[in-house]
Parts: structure tokens; sequence; C-alpha cells
């Protein structure tokens, strides 16, 4: 079970989150502009890379805020976590730093 | 009287028993005695017992192996004091009254409920360290003194591992006991197994807190506990295995490792022979030879594969006992038990002499050291094949996680004591402590050897060369294997099971690997190990489970009207967490009869439900109506401060997702309703859009459901009822009309009552603050039973909104059905520029003609109530499969008001299909239905307004 920093409230058990998928993936602005194919593309279509991946998770069990994570899916090591809104992260600026501290 | 009597292999002194507590034992029908402080295993030795089982496959005797948790044979059925199936008698400590039964290599699950408690705790620490012999003592001391907070666990009763099979160190490992137990920030776990090892050193353990104490547990102790650790550092030091090697009739009864005869005899007092041969590749069964020799043990011959031995075999030959260097064994002879061993000279791989029988009862083996890694594996370090050492040793872990002792392949008492001090102290920034002073023996190299051919003489090939002895695994299994292609111990394992049994292949393993790497003329590191998983050990799902049982499994949800409807009889059905009424039957009537009652009740007279359960979710800011109107298909911002709107709610990609009502409480105010299974899921999916997408949307989102309470009142003479208990309120059809609200006081209570219905019926939501509902609800039920008043459940309102034709969201959806597909494009709006789901309405897809529809069906026999979900086909005859399915029915119900049993059902372009003849299969008939409208009951709608 992974521990995981919530920017909030700290490091807690992963029990606590539900995952929200790749991050970054904005609304479309205009959707009735979009040919049926570039939505199905918004819809379904995630990247499922090995290594670093933005994520969403949401501290369910917690303070209920949706927040993004850099997590590397090879290791399923946090690199970092960023408030919503905030600047996209790569993870790099997580290195050797403890998330935990 | 001796107090061995009955134990004629239990020697007269020595060992870490209590000889002053007797206990005695069944095992497979006759009584035995043992002491305190032995293992079932160990007491049946004494008790000249080796035989413990049959294999699996092959029906072959097998016999106590090991002499700890890697036991791959003595996995019995513990009957009395309570059942439990494969329990290895090697960790199965001796207590009085203990009835155990050899087993076939499967076990038997108990036939009754285990009364035992079982629990859980949490834990944090600054190092946890597993295993606590000499490393692993070494390292909890050190982080002891420097004040960490330390959890030291061992699946022993008593700290000391392997120095309690061994002579030295006794009062070191007494003295460190004693300083840990008084320490205040260290946590010695004795009797625990820590048995999965998981991300950010998360690590369970199970605890075994009475199960020594047989009959004797008190009751208020739980059994056993599991432990949740999170540690900020791991030191791992659990040991090594020893493991055997493959060679003719290695799986006889008699035939044990060598370090678990030296434990027998040591730690128990037994000695498991009387006359043994020893095979070694290395040094360490030397060590075995001459303790046993010490006990009184005859030891025939050592016989080492090595050419030259070195130093120990000289102190053994000093000590009397023959040494063949460049020796092996090449076959057992013996029924039921080794009476005798075959040994012939060995070379690299081949035998260099003819046979040479010695008569023995025991045959020790050392096929050398595995290191205990599984949970270091399971924490996602790699492992690495030592060709000096020949076994997997850590190589590198992302974790703060380090292997100390012969766990890391660091063989010497003195070394290991090195090993583990240095380590607590990295882990925590701390110095090392000092240590006992012990000098290692010189020791010469293992070679590595996995299989000795057999003679020519046998002529069974390599049929009982054994590999795995709890599978039922050969050399020659492995040899079809690897024959058939199979090139990856992956792929080995699940084909041939080695390695997948209780046991978990802890004594096979390598084993394995090297026996499939000799076979193929490849280097076992190229080859590698299987993965590890949890559990290291097997581990009881009553212990998993700790409370969570019965009752406490799953949080139960009650409503504040709960005891009124036990108290009246409420048959309660489970919707998520929520105990529901689902009818109440009276009289010992049926659940038919029950439910045709009250649905007469609500459409001819008046009836009242506890819809309390019902989601609430209070939407507040200037942003709400905009806030709604883009996660609703409909408008809700047009909807005017007192009136309420039915609403259904998509995800992006259409389909329908829940639906309920929203009331404009203000204008910056609304109370949207939620089906009850999807409450928290509905809160969540609209906080997901308003903190990731709509972050400036000023909206606030609170859940209410259980601060309302909500009573439905419905039927004809509803309107009549409440008059009487809302004086306040104007009740006509004008002044209060569909789909409105007023505050008001009911029966004196303030109340908000609501003009919803679901069941076409003129009907009333009253909702109250939770803690005045039962007074509402008693109030209603006094003023109404003269008019008949009927408390009905849920399965009375899943008919009476089935007859309308409303759909429930889960039952009659399944996350492929739009708004369109159920007939209520009324619901989505035109207007909007976009709504959540918008463009997925819009894909060629969703307009398909030949979509499923809602539509009602209606058998031709209106007695038959069909299943839900039987399959709908065309014709009235089946032909060859596959048979094309036009669509389900999704519910079913028989209709007082129709007089007849009616289901809904998706259908394949249902809505053009009205008045066609389908067909459900049931039970090998094809029953006939007719398409019809799904709403059945008051097509104009006429009776809402009462």
């Amino acid at each position: 079970m992974l521990l995981i920093p919530c920017p909030w409230c700290g490091p807690r058990d992963e029990a606590e989150y539900t995952y929200g998928g790749q991050a970054h993936v904005p609304y479309p602005q205009d959707p009735a502009s979009l040919p049926d194919e570039e939505w199905g593309r918004y819809l379904f279509h995630r990247a499922n890379p090995k290594g670093p991946h933005a994520e969403r998770w949401c501290h369910t069990a917690g303070c209920r805020r949706w927040f993004n994570a850099v997590r590397d899916t090879a290791t399923n090591q946090l690199l970092a976590v960023y408030r919503a809104g905030e600047p996209r992260l790569a993870g790099g600026e997580a290195n050797g730093r403890d998330l935990f501290a | 009287m001796s107090e061995t009597t009955g134990q004629p292999f239990r020697l007269p002194e020595g060992g870490r028993i209590h000889r002053d507590e007797p206990l005695r034992f069944r095992f497979d029908d006759a009584e035995y005695t043992g002491f305190r402080g032995d293992t079932l295993a160990s007491a049946l030795l004494a008790g000249g017992v080796h035989r413990t089982g049959t294999s699996v496959r092959l029906g072959r005797p097998r016999g106590i192996f090991a002499a700890g948790s890697e036991e791959p044979n003595a996995v019995h059925q513990i009957e009395e004091p309570f059942p439990e199936p494969m329990l290895t008698a090697t960790t199965v400590e001796l207590y009085d009254g203990l009835v155990a039964r050899s087993l076939p290599g499967r076990g038997r699950l108990a036939d009754r409920p285990d009364p035992a408690r079982y629990d859980a705790r949490h834990a944090h620490c600054d190092l946890l360290v597993v295993g606590a012999g000499p490393a692993g003592l070494a390292a909890a001391a050190t982080a002891a003194r420097a004040g960490a907070r330390v959890i030291l666990a061992d699946e022993q009763p008593e700290l000391g591992g392997s120095l309690l099979a061994g002579r030295e160190l006794p009062g070191w490992t007494r003295e460190i006991g004693e300083e840990l137990d008084a320490a205040p920030e260290v946590r010695v776990l004795r009797r625990t197994t820590v048995f999965g090892h998981y991300d950010d050193n998360y690590l369970l353990a199970v605890e075994r807190r009475t199960n020594h104490l047989g009959a004797h547990a008190p009751a208020h102790l739980s059994r056993e506990r599991i432990w949740r650790i999170r540690a900020r550092h791991v030191i791992l030091a659990t040991g090594a295995h020893e493991r055997s090697l493959a060679f003719a009739g290695n799986d006889r009864p008699g035939v044990m490792l060598a370090g678990a005869a030296r434990t027998y005899a040591v730690r128990y007092a037994v000695v498991p022979g009387r006359r043994a041969v020893v095979l070694t590749t290395n040094d360490s069964a030397y060590a075995a030879a001459l303790d046993l020799a010490a006990a009184g043990l005859e030891i025939a011959a050592v016989v080492d594969t090595r050419p030259q031995p070195g130093t120990w075999a000289q102190r053994a030959e000093q000590a009397g006992i023959e040494v063949l260097p460049g020796h092996a064994v090449v076959g057992t002879r013996g029924d039921t038990h080794v009476t005798s061993v075959t040994v012939a000279g060995y070379a690299e791989g081949r035998l260099t002499s003819s046979a040479r029988q010695f008569t023995a009862d025991l045959l020790l083996v050392s096929g050398g050291w595995n290191p205990v890694l599984q949970l270091y594996s399971q924490a996602g370090g790699r492992l690495r094949f030592d060709d000096a050492l020949g076994c997997f040793v850590p190589d590198g872990c992302r974790q703060a996680v380090e292997a100390v002792g012969s766990a890391n392949g660091t063989f010497g008492l003195g070394r290991c004591l090195a090993e583990g001090t240095a380590a607590a102290a990295r882990a925590i920034a701390a110095d090392p402590i000092p240590l006992p002073s012990f000098t290692d023996e010189p020791s010469s190299p293992a070679i590595q050897v996995f299989v000795v051919p057999g003679t020519d003489a046998d002529g069974d090939g390599d049929h009982t060369h054994f590999v795995d002895l709890q599978r039922d695994v050969t050399v020659a299994d492995l040899d079809r294997a690897t024959g058939a292609g199979l090139g990856s111990v992956e792929h080995l394992k699940r084909y041939t099971t080695a390695g997948t049994a209780h046991d978990q292949g802890k004594t096979s393993g390598v084993l394995t690997s090297g026996v499939a790497a000799h076979l193929m003329g490849a280097r076992i590191a190229e080859l590698g190990t299987t993965t590890f998983r949890p559990p290291y050990t097997p581990v009881s799902f009553a212990a998993l489970a700790g409370r969570d049982r019965g009752a406490l499994h799953d949080p139960v949800r009650v409503t504040p009207l709960h005891d009124w409807h036990a108290a009246h009889g409420a048959v309660f059905e489970n919707v998520g967490q929520w105990k529901r009424p689902w009818y109440y039957p009276q009289d010992g009537e049926s659940m038919d009869a029950a439910v045709q009652r009250e649905c007469r009740a609500a459409r001819e007279g008046v009836a009242f439900m506890d819809a309390s359960t019902l989601g609430k979710i209070d939407v507040q800011g200037p942003d709400a109506a905009t806030f709604l109107d883009r996660l609703y298909t409909n408008m809700m911002s047009t909807l005017k401060t007192g009136m309420i709107r039915y609403g259904v709610m998509c995800r992006a990609d259409g389909m329908v997702f829940d639906d309920g009502t929203v009331a404009r409480i203000a204008e910056d105010r609304f109370l949207a309703t939620t089906t009850t299974g999807n409450a928290a899921a509905v809160l969540e999916w609209m906080e997901e859009w308003l903190q990731t997408e709509w972050p400036e949307l000023r909206v606030h989102l609170t859940s209410v459901t259980e601060q309302w309470a909500t009573v439905a009142l419905a039927g004809p003479l509803s309107r009549e009822l409440l008059a009487g208990l809302a004086p306040r309120l104007a009740v006509d059809a004008e002044s209060f009309p569909f789909m409105a609200w007023r505050d008001t006081k009911v029966a004196g209570i303030p109340a908000r009552v609501c003009r919803i219905s679901f069941s076409g019926e003129l009907a009333y939501e009253i909702n109250v603050l939770g803690w005045h509902a039962p007074a509402l609800w008693d109030a209603l039920y006094a003023a109404g039973r003269p008019l008949g008043l009927t408390p009905y459940g849920t399965e009375t309102m899943h008919v009476l909104r089935a007859e309308k034709g409303y759909p429930i969201v889960g039952q009659d959806t399944d996350g492929t059905v739009t708004p369109q597909d159920l007939g209520m494009g009324w619901v989505v709006s035109k207007k909007k520029p976009d709504y959540m789901g918008k463009r997925s309405h819009a894909r060629a897809e969703s307009r398909r003609p030949d979509r499923k529809h809602l539509v009602g069906l209606l058998p031709d026999d209106p007695a038959v109530v069909l299943p839900e979900g039987t399959q709908l086909v065309a014709g009235s005859r089946l032909p060859e499969p596959p048979v094309p399915m036009l669509g389900h029915i999704t519910s079913s119900y028989r209709s007082a008001a129709l007089g007849r049993g009616f289901a809904l059902g998706l259908v394949r372009g249902g809505r053009d299909r009205m008045g066609e003849r389908l067909y459900a299969p049931v039970g090998g008939e094809l029953v006939p239905v007719t398409v019809a409208s799904p709403v059945l009951y008051d097509p104009e709608g006429a009776r809402r307004d009462g």
C-alpha cells in the first residue's frame, strides 16, 4: 500500500484515496465542434507509459480534494505531488527529496 | 518411571524444552507425550514417528523433513481443539490435548464457524527488524540504544533464531532479549511472522497469540492478530533455509535436512534416528554431524561431494566419523522409512565408483543454504545468483530495506553480528554497538551439486529424484518440461507445478532452478528464480478478516425509523449499506400477498414509506444554477424557487449515470436528490468537475442525506391525511401544484413537503430533520389508521414505479443506456450549448434506430412473472446457436392494478416493435410476450393530482 502525501493533509495510506486516471486531460473547449474521432479520443484514449506518469488522485476519505501526482508506473514510486491548478511537474523535481519529510 | 517414557528418541537431558510440563497429544489415533517447548514435529520424532503423511500425487510415504516454516511434508490437519487444515507440524507449538491427523496432501476445511477472536493493529516505527537471530538482535539493539522506535518480529516463541539450535552465545541472547523487552520505544513481537512486504515499507505480520495454549486459550484474547506496520527502514534478518539435492529415493521418511536434525538434537533434545548417513556439498553439515554424534547418534559416514572437504572433515575424522570425500548418495531403501543408503564415488556430475551400501535409519542432507529473501523480493528487491556462495543474494532494492546475516549470504556468526549492527547504524544514523567477539571458523568453499545421477541398477530413470516434495515434482518431470521447450523458470513452475504448493517452494525453488539449468546446460544465474508473492507462509482468512466479520463486516446504515420498521415486522433488504424495509408481511402473509396488499393501498387508499435513504446534496453558491445546468441533461437554471424538477445525469460518454429531483430552495441554493446506492458516487462526481474543470464556479456541495428524513405518502387519500396534520398548508392542487415544495408544519413538526410522485398517484414527500422522523411517522400512522394507512416497502415501490414505466438506474440501465434509449428524450435539453454527455448523444451510434429501448413486456399468460435477466429472442423456435438476442428483461413483477404479470426490458429497436410478439426462453420453454409501452398504468397521468 502506497503512502501518498496529500498536498493538503500530508502522508496517508493509499486506502484513503481514489485514483482518477491521467492528469491534464482538459474537457474540450467546444465539444460540439469536434469530429467523433477526436471526441472519442478525449473520452477513451489515455497514455499508458512505463515510467513517470502525471495522474489525478482524490483524498476521498480525507479532505476530499483532487490533486495531481507524478508516479513512476514501473516502480510504483510517487515522484511528486502538486495541487490542482499548480503547474505540471515532471517528477524530476522531487528527485532526492523526501516527499514525506 | 522416567518422564521420557514413551519418548524413545528423547535425550535424557538438554534442549530448551520444559521437562516439568509434560503434554499429552494424539496423532493418527495414537497417544503420545511431549513437553512444553516442543513443536508437534519434535514431539512426534521423540515418539519415533517420522512418517507424517502421504504425497499428494504419487501416494508415497513422506516424513518430517525440516524443523521450521519451510517444511514441505509434515502438513497436518488439526482436529482439536478447533479444526484447522494444513498446519506444518514444525511450526505448531505442542499443547495439551492437541489432536492431529496426517493428510494425503490436502486438508479439510472446518465444518463450523470459528469461535475465536481475531483482530488487527496498526503500528509505525523507525526500524522494523524481521528475524531475531544474531544479526537481527544486533540490529534491533543498536537502534534501541539510539532511542529509535523499533519493532522486532520473529516467528519463534523465543528470541535467538539460529542460536536456539546451537550452543553459542547463550548469555548474550538472553541479555539482549531482556534489554529489548524493557526498552520503552521497542516492541518485541514473538510468534509473529511477517508475511508481506509492500510499497513504501508497508508490511503485514500475523502474531499467533493464543494458539499455543490450545483449549486453555483465554476467550477474551484474540487468537491471532494482524499487524499492519509502516516502517521508515526495514532490516531483514530472516536467515537461510537449507536445501536438498536431487538423488534417487530422496523423499523417503528418514531423509532430513542436516540443519533440521541438529535443531532437533540441540533445541528439542530429540535424536531423529539411531544411525545416520550425512550427505553434503558444504561445511555446514559437519557441525550437525558432530552435534548429533555428541548426542549419541551413530554417524555411519559423512558423504561429501567435494573431493577435498577441508578442515571440518578433519575434525569429523578426529571424532571418529568416517568421511567419504568425492562421494554422493545414489539411492535409498526402505518401505516406509529409510533402512539403508547407497553411496558411490562422485566427481563433476558423474559416478566414479561402484556403489556401497550403509545400513541407516536416517539420511541427513545439505545441498547448501538459500537466504530467505521472499520479503526482499516482494519489496521489489532484485536477486542475483552468487556462484561462489551457490545461492541467490540481494542485489539492491528501491525501498529502504536491507538484508543482513545469512539472509544476505553472510554465513558465520561473527560476521552476522557485525553486519546487523552496521546496518541498523546506517539506517538510523547511530553508532554500532559493542558485540561479543566471536571468531568464525575458517570455511572451505562449497560446490554446487543439484542432481546426483542414479545407478543403472535402480532402473527408474529420474522418477524418484524429487525436486518438490510437496508437489511430487521430479527431475523426470522437469526433463519433460524442458524437453517440451519450456525455457523460463516461470513457465517450468506452471507446467510442472514445482513451487506452487503450500510451502511455496521454500526448500525446492532454488533446487528447481538448479536442476533446470543442469538439464538445459544453462547457468542458474541466467535462469533466475520465480517471483515471490505474499504471503510468506499461509495466513488464515479468519486472521485477515479480523473483527470485520458478521455484523462488523461492513457498516450497516439504518434510518431514524428503523426501530419502527423492525417492530412492525418489516423484512429488510440491503441497498448498498442501508437496511430498507422490503415489505411488511402480516399474519404469515407471503411476500407476494403482502406486496399486492401494499400496492392496492397506495393505488386505492393511502400508504407511506420511509424514503430517508435517498441521497441528498445541498448545492449552494452564486454559480449553483450554472453548475447544475452543466451536469444535468435538462435545464435547472430556469427552475423557479419553490419548484422541483426531475433530472438525469449522464457521464461524458452520454450514458445515464443517475437520476433524481432538484428543488430550488433559493436563487443560489438547490437540494439535489440521488438514488440511494449512488449518493456517494454522485457527490464525488460533482466534486470532481467542480475542483478539476470548473474551479472558477462559486459552488459548495454538502451531503445532507442523513440530516433529512423523508417520508413518502402516496395514494388518493394522501391529501386528506396531510391536510388534517398540516393545517397551515393549502393542499389543493392549484395552491400546491405537482412538483412544488412548501415549508410548513406537519403534526407540529417543521417540515418541507414536496409534491413528488414515484408511483403516479397523488403523493407527497415530507422531509423533516432526522431526529423528528419518529414523531412525524407516529403522528401520520395514528391519523392515517382510520383511512387505512398502510406502510409499504421497496418491493411495492418498485412495482408501482414499474407500472408507470419509471426506470431504476442500475436496474433498468447498465452503463450502455442513454436517456433517449429510456424514451426520455424530453429530459434532454436542446437549448443548452453543452451538458455532460451532449457531444456523445450527437454521435451516429447514439442515434441508431436499432439501439435497445426500454419497453413494457406483457406475457401472453397473465399468470406468468418472468425472471429478471431473461433473454428475449424473435422466433417461437430456437435456431442453431448462436441465437440472436434482442434484449433482456430488466424488471418483472405481478401487478395488482393490472391484474397480471408484467415486465420492463431493453429491446433492440423496441419502440418500433409495439405489439410484436417476442419469446423469453425460461427453463427450456419459450414463453411468448408482447411488446408494449413501458407506461402500463394510467398512461394519461390522470391520477397524480388526486
